[in-house]
């Protein structure tokens, strides 16, 4: 910063000690102080010139990266000779080398045997320019193909995918809702507008998609496997609540099976799979019936999915986060829902756990607790509630073995002070023990001596 | 008033300021143009009354006292012959050497355009000189224009003391005076330059560069380099400052208060400043505000002078010419008679169509000659015709759809790109030296049989056109082999069988697209060469580049027919624009001004100020009635020629705008820029929000609105492909071109 500011104000000069070492390699052997001067002011000013006028060469080349040929250019425009193959694979060409108290800068020349240049395989020869035309925008929307960039900037889906729970956290959105609803007619007329003029796109977008599954599905019912058949009559048929399972499994087939691109059929599947994780009510008999088998599977199948076809330009993966996200911070979520979003999220992997289950993991405790222990409640929400803990619990033991290990001991699942304990213990060890202080949970007091201070600190394991 | 004339005359910079007319009897050389070319010179057409000649001899005079000086003597004696000039007359000039004749001596000089226009125009009264410090109308003389000097060390206490005032007088005029700072800055910095009081210099730009406002720094940038007078001779920005006054718009109050000010406070160092360097544009009324000013301000050489963006421009468009529409298969032959007219009024009611009535505004059908048109000719003008009945009418709902070209493999570097009005063609050139044109529809590129072939053929055959290519050649792309350096500039003439292009290697060359050939190497610049471009009607076109001049040349002419001098820095890439009407020429400099010239007499027109950068991009609107200019700064401007006023800004791209078009009705306006994003932006509305009253149309005072988010309709981000050229087809469909840079 501090030479910025100084290249500002006042001009840089090269030493006079390189206008010594260039006289003397030119053969002038005593030069005076005075005239280095003279000389280094002289042309520190000239290669400033010389630099300006490069630079409008660059900037007439549409570039923003300053060339050789544009200093070329630049010195031909003041009569003087351009230097003549000068070419440099390196940043800096010179070498450095001092000793008997001179220091001297030279080219390195290092000797090439000519047998292994001729033995080389001769490069490829550059492509040739071609020309290619792509839609970058049809009737004001930008269609999302390969040549058009990402929807969303790479930086957006970075914090999308990372930190969702800021775009939509409970309390902000509810202050929001409150602060906007205000301005909520002239923004609901803004939005309006905007809806106008995406018309356009979902139309064209989807059409594109469905035609492929429409041809897939086409394909698949003419084609030759009777497999393949059976379930496209599945899926054509598919109620809401039909077959959901069965239809994973297709899918899952179709996922492994690699000689055999789902790609196209992704868009399609993607709704239903959500469904088989995050549905209110997979089978006629939810309090008996193993519904959360299928919504582990689904989420396992999800996450494949994302792993495998996830790309920066549909998004999968943070699309899908989002989703999951949103439903698991609505507070109206029923179990079933809940469940299926925490195992969706929990089946991304440990950073997803990490950023996203486990600041959830105080809220969820307490409602779960609320309901353990709250007076009336149906079955179905207590079985909700059990096998959401006992998700939590497994998912976030894999992550965090002290938690865990302090749970375990302790035999109970204090919810809060658990995670506060997970919370903190990779943080500061210090508030760790101001919260153990002010929570004063005798029990896990007791075990608090058995773990040795370096689980506390071990941070969360990631590659395990 | 303080306005003096400049009387600077800069000898280095002759050759490229001096304008040079080309009279030429050989108007009829080409079958092109029956109606002659651009003959008449451009003094006899000015209606300046006496002052030419007076100016004439004045500048004979300087010329003759610059050659005694060198010892020259045959060449003095040989003018002095030539010119029927008397040795009496000279050196009673040299001796009686009032004001008077200082003022004149800038008949040559890069602002001669400009006094002229303000002679023609005669809008402001110009006191002539007041007081020099030498009288001599000696050229040499005037180049030591810092030869008087005051005392260094007070140099500091005399700038930090009208700061002090400044900042102490009422804020309506604080920020009117505060103008002042920088202007002086400079020129009080190269006194101490010029005057070799090293130290002081560099201690004065280090305490008050920081001061000045932020659009500068590249200026200062430059000027901190200098600090020997050697530095002086040769220095471009400097020369700039030299030789052109900055202008400054300033209230009549606020002026006064200034004037008392340094006159109380005995600060002559300053007084001469201003009187010398500086031309103050004083106005009667309210002093403008901060954001006023601001608007305008950024340029090399300040603001424009008033009186020069008076000048009547005909911005209208020329009458279409009749041409009949023949029977043909898509309309009835009942319906035809009925169906032309029916035509042309769907047509006048969009914005960029001709309409069959002369436009008030318009020039002379034949202001300038233009070519005939020929059978092929009206071929096309049919065929666009039925094009822009099927063209979509754009607007805010209605966007274009936009294809873009990519170019792929470009690792030499793409400089420019051009397509031909119908679409068809595309043409890159490359900075190495090539220049590439396809094919962008399945016709492909076919040259013309050799001459021993072309004898076998039956030249009566219908088909004989046909018959002439040689299908053996037939490929998507065709490479023009011929520049010695990066191609800056490329543009196709409306006929599509030429095509142009500029170089650094300081020609413009015509190529043939039937025998993909170079037919004609046009040298004039001896410098690079930025842009060229074909005129509308095709026969001339304008070229512009490093030696700070655009020129007009006719295709068939070695020499310019005009030289456009004025601009104080490079005339920039893309950036020399035909009007509609084929009467103007638009050309935006790095000196961050853009200059209208009237192509019939050379002078200049307008001057718009405000650009903070470098200018990179210009546009007329279809209507003639507009400009759009975009610059390194990432900002467009919008200006009404007729008014010579701003009346937009658009800001939204956050890199140098490279490319602006406006669609086919000109409601829409795209810019393309190095951030890799095609914005689309309402340009009906950005020009019907602006009411230009009578009082903002005489003050020039614009209050611009602040709704760029309003007017920007649509963003369209490209992969890492800067956009270089966009281009609205006739049925507007919007092209784009880029090259795909894979870093």
């Amino acid at each position: 910063m501090a030479e910025e500011r100084r290249q500002k104000l006042c001009s840089v000069i090269l030493p006079t000690e390189s206008m010594k070492a260039m006289a003397e390699s030119v053969g002038v052997g005593s030069l005076q102080e005075d005239s280095c001067l003279a000389l280094s002011e002289e042309v520190s000013y000239r290669i400033k010139e010389i630099a300006q006028d490069a630079l409008k060469f660059m900037h007439h080349g549409k570039r923003r990266k300053l060339t050789t040929g544009d200093i070329d250019h630049a010195l031909k425009l003041k009569n003087v000779e351009p230097l003549y193959g000068f070419q440099s694979q390196e940043f800096i060409p010179f070498r450095f080398a001092s000793g008997g108290g001179r220091e001297l800068h030279f080219y390195e020349e290092k000797e090439v045997d000519l047998s292994d240049i001729i033995n080389t395989p001769l490069p490829r020869v550059p492509l040739d320019v071609s020309l290619k035309a792509h839609w970058l925008s049809i009737d004001g929307v930008q269609p999302a193909i390969p040549e058009n960039p990402p929807p969303v900037p790479k930086e957006q889906q970075k914090t999308d995918s990372t930190e969702p729970l800021k775009a939509v956290k409970p309390g902000q959105e509810e202050e929001g809702s409150i602060q906007t609803k205000g301005q909520g007619a002239s923004s609901a007329e803004v939005k309006g507008k905007e809806k106008m003029r995406m018309k356009p796109r979902s139309t064209h977008e989807l059409s594109v998609e469905q035609q492929l599954y429409y041809k897939e599905i086409t394909e698949a019912c003419v084609g030759s496997c009777e497999a393949k058949r059976a379930v496209c009559v599945c899926v054509c048929s598919q109620g809401p609540k039909l077959k959901e399972f069965c239809l994973a499994l297709f899918i899952r087939c179709n996922i492994m099976n690699s000689k055999y691109t789902t790609k196209h059929l992704l868009f399609p599947l993607i709704p239903a799979v959500v469904t088989c994780i995050v549905s209110k009510q997979l089978c006629l008999r939810p309090d008996v019936d193993n519904h959360w088998a299928l919504r582990d599977f689904a989420a396992r199948l999800m996450a494949q999915s994302c792993k495998t076809f996830s790309t920066t330009t549909n998004n999968i993966q943070s699309r899908i986060t989002k989703t999951f996200t949103k439903a698991l911070l609505d507070d109206k979520t029923q179990w079933t829902t809940r469940y299926g979003c925490i195992a969706g999220l929990a089946e991304l992997g440990h950073d997803v756990i990490k950023t996203l289950i486990i600041p959830r993991l105080s809220v969820e405790g307490a409602r779960i607790k609320a309901v353990m222990d709250g007076p009336v409640v149906s079955n179905i929400d207590k079985i909700g509630a059990d096998h959401v803990q006992s998700l939590l619990l497994v998912s976030t033991s894999q992550q965090h073995k002290v938690g865990t290990n302090l749970c375990r001991a302790a035999g109970i699942f204090d919810a809060p002070a658990y995670i506060n304990v997970i919370h903190y213990s990779s943080n500061h060890f210090e508030k760790y023990s101001i919260l153990f202080f002010f929570r004063s949970s005798f029990k896990i007091c007791s075990i608090f001596p058995k773990i040795g201070r370096r689980d506390l600190w071990t941070e969360p394991h990631r590659n395990d | 008033m303080a306005a003096v004339q400049d009387g600077q005359m800069e000898l280095d910079a002759e050759k490229e300021t001096k304008p040079e007319i080309l009279s030429d009897g050989t108007s009829n050389l080409s079958g092109n143009t029956a109606s002659g070319t651009l003959s008449s010179s451009p003094l006899t057409a000015a209606p300046a009354g006496g002052a030419p000649k007076m100016e004439d001899q004045q500048t004979l005079i300087a010329v003759l006292q610059f050659l005694k000086r060198n010892k020259l003597t045959d060449s003095v004696e040989i003018l002095r012959r030539e010119a029927g000039l008397g040795e009496d007359q000279e050196d009673s000039q040299a001796t009686d050497g009032s004001g008077g004749g200082k003022g004149d001596v800038d008949g040559g000089d890069a602002n001669s355009l400009l006094s002229r226009v303000s002679i023609t125009s005669a809008a402001a009264p110009q006191s002539m000189p007041v007081k020099r410090a030498d009288d001599q109308p000696d050229v040499s003389v005037v180049l030591s224009a810092y030869s008087q000097q005051g005392d260094p060390s007070l140099y500091q206490v005399y700038y930090s003391g009208l700061k002090n005032f400044i900042e102490s007088v009422l804020d309506c005029h604080r920020a009117e005076l505060s103008q002042l700072f920088y202007p002086l800055f400079v020129h009080m910095y190269l006194e101490l330059v010029y005057n070799n009081h090293e130290n002081e210099a560099k201690a004065f730009f280090e305490k008050f560069s920081g001061d000045q406002e932020c659009y500068y720094q590249d200026d200062l940038r430059v000027l901190c380099g200098l600090t020997k007078k050697e530095h002086l001779k040769g220095n471009e920005v400097l020369l700039d400052f030299r030789t052109s006054r900055f202008v400054l718009r300033i209230s009549r109050d606020s002026y006064q208060l200034l004037k008392r000010h340094l006159q109380e406070r005995h600060n002559n160092q300053i007084w001469n400043i201003i009187q010398e360097h500086l031309y103050i544009d004083i106005f009667d009324g309210m002093p403008r505000s901060k954001s006023q000013i601001d608007s305008m301000s950024g340029s090399l050489a300040g603001e424009g002078r008033r009186e020069l963006n008076k000048a009547k421009v005909f911005h209208g468009l020329l009458k279409e010419p009749e041409i009949e529409v023949p029977l043909d298969d898509e309309d009835d032959e009942a319906e035809n008679e009925e169906g032309k007219p029916k035509k042309k009024k769907t047509k006048k009611d969009s914005l960029g169509s001709k309409s069959k009535k002369q436009d008030p505004n318009a020039p002379q059908q034949n202001r300038i000659p233009l070519p005939e048109l020929k059978d092929s000719d009206k071929l096309d003008k049919i065929m666009y015709m039925k094009e822009s009945t099927k063209r979509i009418r754009l607007g805010p709902e209605n966007l274009p759809s936009i294809c873009f070209y990519t170019l792929l493999n470009a690792y030499q570097g793409l400089t420019a790109v051009d397509f031909t009005d119908d679409s068809s063609l595309l043409a890159g050139g490359f900075a190495d030296s090539t220049v590439r044109v396809w094919s962008v529809t399945p016709k492909k590129l076919r040259k013309v049989k050799s001459a021993a072939d072309l004898n076998m053929i039956d030249k009566e055959s219908d088909d004989v056109l046909e018959r002439i290519m040689d299908e053996k050649t037939a490929s998507e792309s065709k490479i023009l082999y011929g520049h010695s350096g990066p191609v800056y500039g490329v543009s196709f003439s409306p006929d599509r069988n030429y095509l142009l292009s500029s170089s650094e290697d300081g020609t413009v060359r015509l190529w043939s697209l039937l025998t993909f050939t170079c037919l004609v190497g046009y040298k004039g610049h001896n410098y690079p060469v930025w842009d060229t471009q074909f005129s509308p009607f095709g026969y001339y076109f304008v070229s512009g580049g490093h030696d700070r001049v655009a020129r007009l040349w006719a295709t068939d002419h070695y020499q310019p027919l005009r030289i456009f001098a004025g601009h104080l820095a490079d005339v920039t890439c893309t950036c020399t624009r035909f009007h509609p009407n084929s009467n103007y020429v638009a050309t935006g400099s790095t000196d961050r001004t853009i200059r209208l010239w009237d192509v019939l007499n050379g002078n200049c027109v307008r001057i718009f100020t405000g650009h903070k950068g470098p200018i990179h991009s210009l546009a007329f609107s279809p209507n003639g009635k507009f400009l759009a200019s975009g610059s390194t700064d990432g900002r467009v401007l919008l200006w009404d020629i007729g008014h010579g006023l701003m009346i937009g800004e658009l800001k939204g791209h956050t890199d140098t705008i490279y490319s602006l078009k406006f669609s086919r009705d000109g409601e829409i306006l795209a810019s393309g820029s190095m951030d890799n994003t095609v914005r689309l932006w309402n340009s009906m509305k950005a020009f019907d929000e602006v009411e230009t009253d009578d009082f903002t149309a005489t003050t020039g005072h614009i209050h611009l609105p602040d709704n760029s988010q309003e007017l920007l309709l649509g963003t369209y981000h490209s992969k890492s492909t800067p956009v270089t050229h966009l281009h609205f087809t006739r049925r507007n469909l919007l092209l784009a071109a880029g090259a795909y840079n894979s870093q």
